[in-house]
């Protein structure tokens, strides 16, 4: 009883600050002062990883130069399904609290996520003609991605067909986002087990690298520069989602003849 | 009512629904018919290529007639809309669309399950194969029903169903289309294949717990209840 009556106070100060948080203006008040520490630190991560893995890594001894596609196309794999992960925990979120804020991140996150699988797959495509000799092969992970591509395409079509149909479309979009990532391991192991022939993952913070460490550093710049780009771009996203579903709103209309947008 | 005859109302009421419109259901089948003849014809009718292409084929061409025969499902309860009814009366939810999933199964998935042996013969099959391609088939339809389902709810009322029915579902029917063709090729050859029998069944007894409960989110976020 009494550990209960301790605890009580702590819940009600997080639900609550879910609840701010799911608020679109209290959301666009705190995003605008961060975005720009983000945009800033996103910056300075991509420009060092990309100076240091295109001027200063050695060259493979086998791929030579066309390695260093590497620190483009990995990053841009990992976020492609972490990418589409976060926009499923936005659309369980949404469907189980139905905040708001949850439905424009998915909306917002789907494009950001979706372009990022296309790089993946295009770099994959330029890296392997060099390295496998042909512009596109039939191996598992480029395989996944590209069914990763069609998971993508698919919530943004449902979404984008039930345009006009209010909530029931950001609904609809975030159930199918969830039965997706839910089928997710599936599709990959049974791609994986289908045909592979795919060098093992080249980035892990757990084990070993399978890589010298001045290769492997930049990486370890890159992905989290990719992680921070894409939340830097995802927030820019819903904030203009939020200016857009919100015009009518007071606190828009302040804003907007203020000129502080 | 208690849940088997809450479940068998609804698929004798289904049932009954679909004789009464055979050609939603025929056309389907007919497609099925056709796009798998149509390979022969392009490809060429020697033997040996047949029989490779074979199980590839015939399993992409079930995968697609039942995607468009999935858009029954639904539709005709939407339009008149008997489905507003369903959705708000008294029994579960997941059992009608549990019944209605088993109903969809015996005039989609078991009628081309019945029909695959025939294409076995015309692919140049061995006997080891049709089987095979009968054994995996009849436990694959069911999970390509039930995950049409949740397709089928969340488009349903959408101008142009059918196409986002398949953008939305075919993606899922990956392992499907992978697992079922490396265990028919696996059976012509001659080789094991109960890993992959093991994993249909696998694929069956999740999609039959969780895919309903997907199909009845997405049936209420169409209706708006």
């Amino acid at each position: 009883m009494e550990t209960g009556g301790r605890e009580l106070p702590e819940v009600k100060t997080a639900a609550r600050w879910f609840h701010k948080l799911g608020s679109p203006k209290f959301f666009f008040e705190i995003s605008g002062r961060l975005l720009p520490w983000l945009w800033a630190l996103t910056a300075i991560l991509l420009a060092t990883g990309v100076v240091w893995a295109l001027g200063f890594v050695p060259e493979d001894y086998q791929q030579g130069h066309s390695v260093r596609i590497m620190y483009i196309h990995v990053p841009a794999a990992i976020l492609a399904q972490s990418g589409y992960v976060m926009m499923a925990a936005a659309g369980l979120v949404y469907l189980i609290w139905r905040i708001k804020l949850a439905d424009m991140a998915l909306q917002c996150a789907a494009p950001v996520g979706a372009t990022l699988t296309f790089l993946a797959l295009v770099t994959g495509s330029i890296w392997g003609k060099p390295t496998w000799g042909t512009w596109w092969e039939w191996d598992a992970r480029l395989t996944s991605t590209l069914v990763l591509l069609f998971l993508y395409t698919g919530v943004m079509a449902l979404r984008s067909a039930m345009e006009g149909r209010g909530a029931a479309a950001g609904r609809a979009a975030a159930l199918l986002a969830v039965v997706g990532v839910i089928n997710l391991p599936i599709i990959r192991y049974s791609v994986d087990w289908w045909h592979t022939l795919h060098q093992p993952s080249s980035f892990s913070l757990i084990s070993k690298p399978a890589m010298p460490m001045e290769m492997w550093l930049p990486l370890l710049v890159m992905v989290p520069g990719f992680y921070l780009f894409f939340c830097s771009t995802w927030i820019n996203r819903i904030r203009t989602e939020i200016l857009h579903r919100e015009y009518r709103t007071d606190w828009v209309r302040e804003l907007i003849r203020s000129n502080d947008v | 009512m208690s849940a088997i005859r809450i479940l068998l109302a609804t698929i004798h009421r289904d049932l009954l629904i679909h004789c009464r419109r055979p050609a939603d259901i025929l056309n389907p089948l007919m497609f099925f018919l056709m796009v798998v003849a149509l390979f022969p014809l392009g490809i060429g009718a020697a033997p040996a290529v047949l029989t490779e292409i074979a199980a590839g084929v015939i399993w992409v061409a079930v995968l697609l007639s039942t995607l468009l025969s999935i858009d029954v499902m639904f539709r005709g309860d939407f339009d008149d809309g008997s489905i507003e009814q369903i959705v708000l009366g008294r029994h579960p939810l997941i059992l009608v669309i549990f019944g209605k999933s088993i109903a969809q199964w015996l005039v989609s998935g078991l009628p081309m399950t019945i029909m695959s042996p025939v294409f076995g013969l015309m692919f140049h099959l061995n006997a080891g194969g049709i089987l095979a391609l009968v054994i995996a088939l009849l436990l694959a339809t069911p999970v390509m029903i039930l995950l049409g389902s949740i397709g089928a709810a969340l488009t349903l009322g959408l101008k142009n169903g059918g196409v986002l029915t398949a953008i939305v579902i075919l993606p899922l029917y990956i392992p499907l289309l992978i697992l079922g063709t490396s265990l028919v090729d696996n059976a012509i050859a001659g080789l094991e294949y109960t890993g992959q029998l093991l994993w249909l069944g696998a694929l069956l007894a999740i999609s039959t717990g969780f895919a309903p409960l997907a199909a009845v989110a997405g049936l209420k976020i169409a209706v708006k209840c």
